[in-house]
């Protein structure tokens, strides 16, 4: 009950801090700051989630077959340490790895397709690769013992019981590409990133928060938009969310 | 049927080769259902999955129904072997139904049929369908999944079916009823069976046959009463317990050795007749009443008819227990042992006396066995 009143009570603060913030900002006159980007905004939230959606898309249309590949028994003899070379890949910084790009591939929207797609590329093979191993060897006995092919097996048995897995990796992965497509305007791609980084250079806060917030929501919203997806797709005997 | 000619398997580890089966011969008639049973690691699994080829094997034959399957296309052959697992292995992702439909979806069968026969199915083992088809893997119980993997095994009706320790991770209770539905959905669709277990219970019970292992090698190849009469070695012998000759007790069934005659009383009977009768047929200390549809409704004990005067109505007290033609020695020597009596009435399945079983008489059953072969053993040593 105390539990309860006091969160009734924070609840209550905060729409009053919420509102008071509100009735400042606009007589100080934020708001309007805040429109005067507003249709810049709209146009570089589009970019930003074109470069997301083609590097995401190249990232997801490679890593999962890349996955799924590493996880056929044929493979257990390189399979580890290809997963160790794309993990210690990941602690590359992705700024890091933009600037690898642009030494080889210069300045522009390809090199940065390229590096968003290397960054967002490893955490999707990695989670297929580890959901995959993940299913039960008992399961995997079953399948062929019934009389599956080897095909069979992957796209009815393995996959479905991987599927929530791949789909945490493509939520990580997405998540980090909308974050790091910013870094992409260093290298002369554009999206939100030229506001933030504009913004820091001109000493304009506003500017800089309204390329800083959108892309945060944009990451919220890609999300939740995986995870609605993931809903439906993954079956629902394996599916946590659906339980 | 199926024929096992000379299999064998060589695991090659780290530590050297292990024979894991070594040159393993032997032949389950067409309808029986073969135990492969032994000590953990003796083989038992690898001989079981080198028929269905999940495990290679190094060198010799497996015929399934006459036809060497050595040349065989691996799925096709797969998909006319039922196999059920120990650790059951549902495929969570699909229902149900998606489950035990698995093998005749593989075989393309439309789709009317496939669901028509999930229903068949799930009457065989006796679970609801319109409960259960939707439903996943995890919404069930260990029991209810593992009928479920007996099911999905079942599907395309194949001829031969492999288990691996089926019933192993069910609970006790539950294991002992699925063994029982089991025997009876056998009964009906007479499976060419080979079933694994380290259970010698579990082997006597479901057994035609059984099959000793021991560190790889076939031991003895016999029916449950030969191998409990006859154990080839010490292994044998110890592998089946102090007590084997009173396991044999589950493989006879009252049917076998009861005796039509009986002496009985009728209510309206004196206790002198009572008495009479008693000592007519010998008993020692007293006889069964009867109702009039003749069934069991008391006994008048000697003592009191020898000192009491009146009619066996009024003078009886109840019987103890009685049991069933198609009962088991087992049960019969318990409820002997719990009520501290020598014989037992028995019913046919109307509840009508038929006869009784004596202690003397299952004595008797048991020890032929043992007197049958010694008297060969006798013989042969005069020759
Ligand atoms: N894949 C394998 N690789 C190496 N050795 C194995 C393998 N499978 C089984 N073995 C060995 O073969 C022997 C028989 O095993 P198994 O057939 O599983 O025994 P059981 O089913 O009777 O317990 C054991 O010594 C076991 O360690
Ligand atoms: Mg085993």
């Amino acid at each position: 009950m105390p539990i309860q009143s006091m969160k009734g009570a924070l609840r209550a603060l905060l729409l009053v801090a919420v509102f008071a913030a509100g009735v400042w900002s606009h007589s100080s006159g934020l708001i309007d700051d805040f429109l005067w980007h507003l249709p810049d905004v709209q146009y570089l939230a589009v970019e930003h989630l074109w470069l997301t959606a083609i590097s995401g898309s190249l990232a997801i249309g490679v890593a999962i077959p890349l996955g799924i590949l590493l996880s056929r028994p044929s493979m257990a003899r390189w399979a580890e340490s290809l997963m160790q070379v794309l993990n210690v890949g990941t602690t590359i910084p992705t700024l890091a790895v933009l600037a690898l790009s642009m030494s080889f591939l210069g300045i522009g929207t390809v090199p940065a397709i390229f590096g968003l797609f290397v960054a967002t590329l490893l955490p999707i093979a990695r989670n297929t690769y580890a959901g995959l191993k993940g299913v039960s060897p008992a399961l995997m006995e079953a399948a062929a013992g019934i009389g599956m092919s080897p095909t069979q097996r992957l796209f009815r048995v393995e996959l479905p019981n991987a599927l929530y897995v791949i789909f945490a990796g493509i939520r990580t992965a997405l998540a980090i590409n909308i974050g790091t497509v910013p870094l992409a305007f260093l290298i002369g791609a554009g999206g939100l990133g030229e506001l933030i980084f504009t913004g820091i250079d001109l000493y304009d806060p506003v500017m800089m928060l309204s390329g800083a917030i959108p892309t945060a929501l944009l990451a919220i919203l890609v999300d939740a938009l995986i995870a609605t997806i993931a809903f439906f797709i993954v079956p629902r005997g394996v599916n946590p969310a659906r339980q | 049927m199926i024929r096992l000619d000379s299999l064998t398997k060589v695991f090659d580890t780290p530590k050297g080769a292990v024979v894991a089966a070594d040159h393993i011969s032997m032949e389950v008639p067409a309808g029986e259902i073969c135990i492969l049973l032994g000590p953990s690691g003796c083989g038992k699994t690898t001989t079981l999955k080198m028929i269905n080829r999940i495990v290679r094997p190094t060198s010799g034959k497996v015929f399934i129904n006459g036809d060497d399957t050595t040349g065989m296309d691996t799925q096709t052959l797969r998909r006319n072997i039922g196999y059920v697992i120990q650790q059951i292995g549902l495929f969570p992702n699909m229902t149900i139904e998606e489950n035990i439909t698995v093998v005749p979806r593989l075989l393309g069968w439309d789709k009317a049929r496939y669901r028509e026969r999930a229903r068949e199915l799930m009457a065989m083992i006796a679970l609801e369908p319109d409960a259960f088809l939707k439903r996943y893997p995890s919404e069930l119980s260990g029991g209810q999944q593992q009928r479920i993997g007996v099911a999905r095994a079942l599907a395309a009706d194949p001829p031969v079916m492999l288990m691996d320790e089926p019933f192993g991770a069910i609970d006790p209770i539950n294991r002992a009823v699925i063994q029982d539905e089991f025997l009876k959905m056998q009964q009906a669709l007479n499976k060419t069976i080979m079933f694994v277990s380290h259970d010698i219970d579990e082997a006597i019970k479901m057994g035609d046959r059984i099959a000793i292992f021991r560190e790889g090698r076939l031991v003895q190849y016999d029916t449950p009463d030969d191998l409990l009469t006859a154990p080839k070695d010490a292994f044998v012998e110890s592998f089946l317990g102090e007590d084997r000759a009173l396991k044999r007790l589950n493989l006879v069934k009252v049917r076998e050795i009861v005796s039509d005659e009986i002496g009985s009383v009728t209510p309206s009977d004196t206790l002198e007749t009572a008495l009479a009768r008693i000592d007519d047929f010998g008993y020692s200390n007293a006889i069964l009443m009867v109702n009039d549809k003749r069934q069991p409704a008391g006994i008048v004990s000697r003592s009191v008819a020898r000192t009491t005067k009146g009619y066996c109505r009024d003078h009886f007290q109840s019987v103890p227990a009685a049991v069933h033609l198609d009962d088991d020695l087992r049960k019969v020597a318990s409820l002997m042992f719990a009520h501290d009596i020598t014989w037992l009435p028995c019913v046919d399945d109307d509840g009508r006396v038929c006869g009784q079983i004596t202690q003397r008489a299952i004595t008797s059953h048991l020890g032929s066995r043992y007197r049958a072969r010694q008297a060969a053993d006798a013989t042969a040593a005069k020759e």
